[in-house]
């Protein structure tokens, strides 16, 4: 009989350390050569930063404050409670941001979607954006998972093909830009991880009694792996620590369940045109699992496509008497209601399609009050009697 | 090569996914340009055959696709097998980038997005077809620099989402200045974009060849974006 060295491979874990060999290649050096040779400027982040430790153990500065707020369109347009989220709990910690018009999509949906754009196009959009942020002085703070990966796929590919920084360096010219590259690709998961502690100093719900299952973005985490945030303390450093991190120090009971690795199912073509293959991926390998080994009170997740997805492919399933049926939001939305924000004014759950009350009510949230304080509010703006929902209203 | 035959094993169906033949030069015309993009070396080393990425990759579950298929047969420059699946497989991935686990180093979803850039710029039948129904959304990202608005959320356009969608729908310009960021108060777009920033955008697609890639697969689509841009442009007087 063969005996398994348990002992011995718990202790390896403990100490888990990835092979030389598949570590990838810190850019910085790179990045500050060109800089140095006067190809491009290097963005850095400002001072007031925290410092927090990537995949392959290189660290990385995250900015607290001044930034440049580089929106997600599928947050804004379809789950806006998610980009007003992140916005309010900068106010309530008290740091200044900019929240840019002067921003476009960087597109990077419709290219994993349809292909209809090219390598140039792609880093001539996030390059535009890039220069837009450093015109302003605020430092870029990317809302989408996509856009995030997407930038750093540029970015690698800008370090290591000359001709392509021609190409868009001519673009940038007819523009009047300058070319810019940041000196790290922040995600608003990496912001809210490394500012963590501060957070819970401003919790005001229990969540202690809280079931979460987390789903790690693939574009956050998979593409350009070796920016992504890893902590030795949570998963012993072999999955992504942010979402979780967050949810712990808030002190929701963190579950786990086997598929943890799958994608959501969005497929940025699919979830438009071939929904069936989202619904069935959605359902049968994440909510479904997580609902039979997890039994979560809610899905948390940090990217635009996976709420969408993990959210609105329930309703059909639930249909077919599939074991769903659990809310869905992004752990900006639940930092924010553990801080005290407003279910419907703030984190705008309203948008959201599975049933988030029972949660609610678990949180010791009235929703029943609180929808009827928006409904008030909504009243005053209908009536003209106020044009707009501002921040003083949601008591930032 | 063209090793493939009829009963080729890797082969899906005898005919190409349905779509017309046409001559070994052609395909070795398209594979050559897949080859020939500065990514292609970057994203594939070789393949073990492991299956590491099948495990890993989402579409593989639901669909008669392998990205392992895909990376074998870049790695052998199989010329029948590459253009049947550019004129079939690729529109099946969902560039999840869950293949990036590969131990090779590989990245089958990359080959497939470099692929998918070549049946999009050859117009091929594929293309075509898996774009359908897809335009509008080209032309909100192309033309107003967000990709998906608040207006989009229509009951009979998600159907399948719940009610929230129509209530939504029914409240839309209400709620969406119910929302404290100054920018969120827009519904066509996802926020509100300023005018210079998208004559930039215009001017990006322009100088790339981005909107002449749209000409390939829908030339109406294409005609209308370069309608709306060289309009603005000309506004502004730009040359284009
Ligand atoms: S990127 Fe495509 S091939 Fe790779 S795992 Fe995702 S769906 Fe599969
Ligand atoms: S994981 Fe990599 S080496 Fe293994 S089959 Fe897939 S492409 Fe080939």
């Amino acid at each position: 009989m063969t005996t398994i060295p348990v002992e011995m491979v718990m202790a390896k874990k403990e100490r888990f350390e990835r092979g030389a060999d598949r570590r990838s290649a810190d850019f910085h050096e790179q990045l500050f050569a060109l800089e140095d040779a006067g190809e491009l400027i290097v963005q850095r982040v400002p001072d007031n930063n925290v410092v927090v430790n990537t995949k392959y153990g290189v660290p990385k500065k995250i900015p607290r404050a001044h930034l440049w707020h580089h929106k997600s369109c599928g947050q804004c347009g379809h789950i806006p409670g998610y980009s007003t989220s992140i916005f309010w709990i900068m106010r309530k910690l008290g740091y200044d941001y900019e929240d840019p018009k002067d921003q476009t999509s960087c597109t990077a949906w419709n290219y994993y979607a349809s292909a209809t754009s090219n390598q140039a196009a792609q880093a001539a959009v996030a390059l535009r954006n890039f220069a837009a942020a450093y015109e302003t002085g605020y430092f870029p703070l990317i809302h989408c998972g996509t856009s995030y990966g997407h930038y750093k796929e540029v970015r690698s590919e800008l370090l290591h093909q000359p001709e392509l920084r021609t190409k868009v360096r001519k673009v940038l010219e007819r523009l009047g830009k300058p070319m810019v590259l940041p000196e790290e690709i922040v995600h608003y998961s990496e912001y809210l991880f490394a500012l963590r502690d501060e957070i819970k100093q401003h919790q005001v719900r229990d969540f202690s009694g809280i079931g979460v299952t987390v789903h790690p973005a693939c574009h956050y985490y998979k593409l350009v792996e070796g920016d992504a945030i890893f902590d030795p303390d949570i998963y012993q450093g072999q999955r992504t620590a942010v979402v979780t991190g967050l949810a712990q120090t808030l002190g929701a009971d963190v579950r786990e369940y086997s598929t943890w690795f799958d994608c959501c199912g969005f497929g940025f073509r699919h979830i438009l045109v071939q929904r069936d293959f989202t619904r069935s991926f959605a359902t049968m390998r994440k909510i479904e699992v997580m609902k039979e080994e997890a039994n979560p009170d809610v899905v948390l997740t940090h990217d635009t496509g996976c709420v969408t997805t993990l959210d609105k492919s329930q309703f059909a399933a639930q249909a077919h008497d599939r074991n769903v049926g659990v809310p869905v939001m992004s752990e900006a939305q639940f930092a924010a209601l553990a801080m005290g924000a407003h279910p419907f004014k703030v984190c705008q759950l309203h948008w959201h399609s599975a049933n988030y009350r029972p949660l609610l009510e678990k949180m010791g949230i009235d929703w029943e009050a609180a929808w009827a304080e928006f409904q008030s509010d909504v009243a005053r703006l209908e009536r003209g009697e106020q044009q707009y929902l501002t921040w003083e209203d949601v008591g930032v | 090569m063209g090793t493939a035959t009829a009963t080729d094993p890797y082969r899906k169906v005898q005919d190409v996914a349905g779509f017309a033949d046409v001559p070994l030069k052609e395909k070795q015309r398209l594979v050559d340009q897949v080859v020939a993009d500065p990514r292609f070396e970057e994203y594939l080393y070789g393949c073990y055959e492991c299956g590491i990425c099948v495990a890993a990759c989402p579409s593989a579950r639901f669909y008669d696709f392998s990205p392992r298929r895909v990376a074998q047969a870049a790695a052998r420059r199989d010329v029948e097998l590459m253009y049947q699946q550019m004129q079939e497989d690729i529109w099946e991935c969902s560039q999840c980038f869950s293949c990036l686990r590969c131990p090779r180093g590989n990245n089958p979803g990359g080959i497939i997005t470099v692929m998918r850039e070549v049946a999009v710029n050859n117009g091929l039948a594929s293309a075509r077809e898996a774009l359908e129904g897809y335009s509008r959304i080209i032309y909100k990202i192309m033309s107003t620099g967000t990709q998906v608005s608040p207006d989009m959320l229509q009951p009979d356009a998600f159907p399948d989402w719940g009610p929230e969608v129509a209530d939504v729908s029914e409240h839309l310009e209400l709620w969406r200045r119910a929302l404290p960021p100054e920018t969120h108060h827009t519904t066509k777009t996802g926020w509100a974009v300023a005018e210079k920033t998208l004559i930039e955008l215009y001017l990006i697609w322009l100088e790339t060849g981005a909107l002449d890639m749209i000409n390939q697969v829908d030339e109406g689509l294409h005609m209308i974006l370069e309608e709306v841009m060289e309009e603005r442009l000309e506004e502004e007087g730009i040359e284009v």
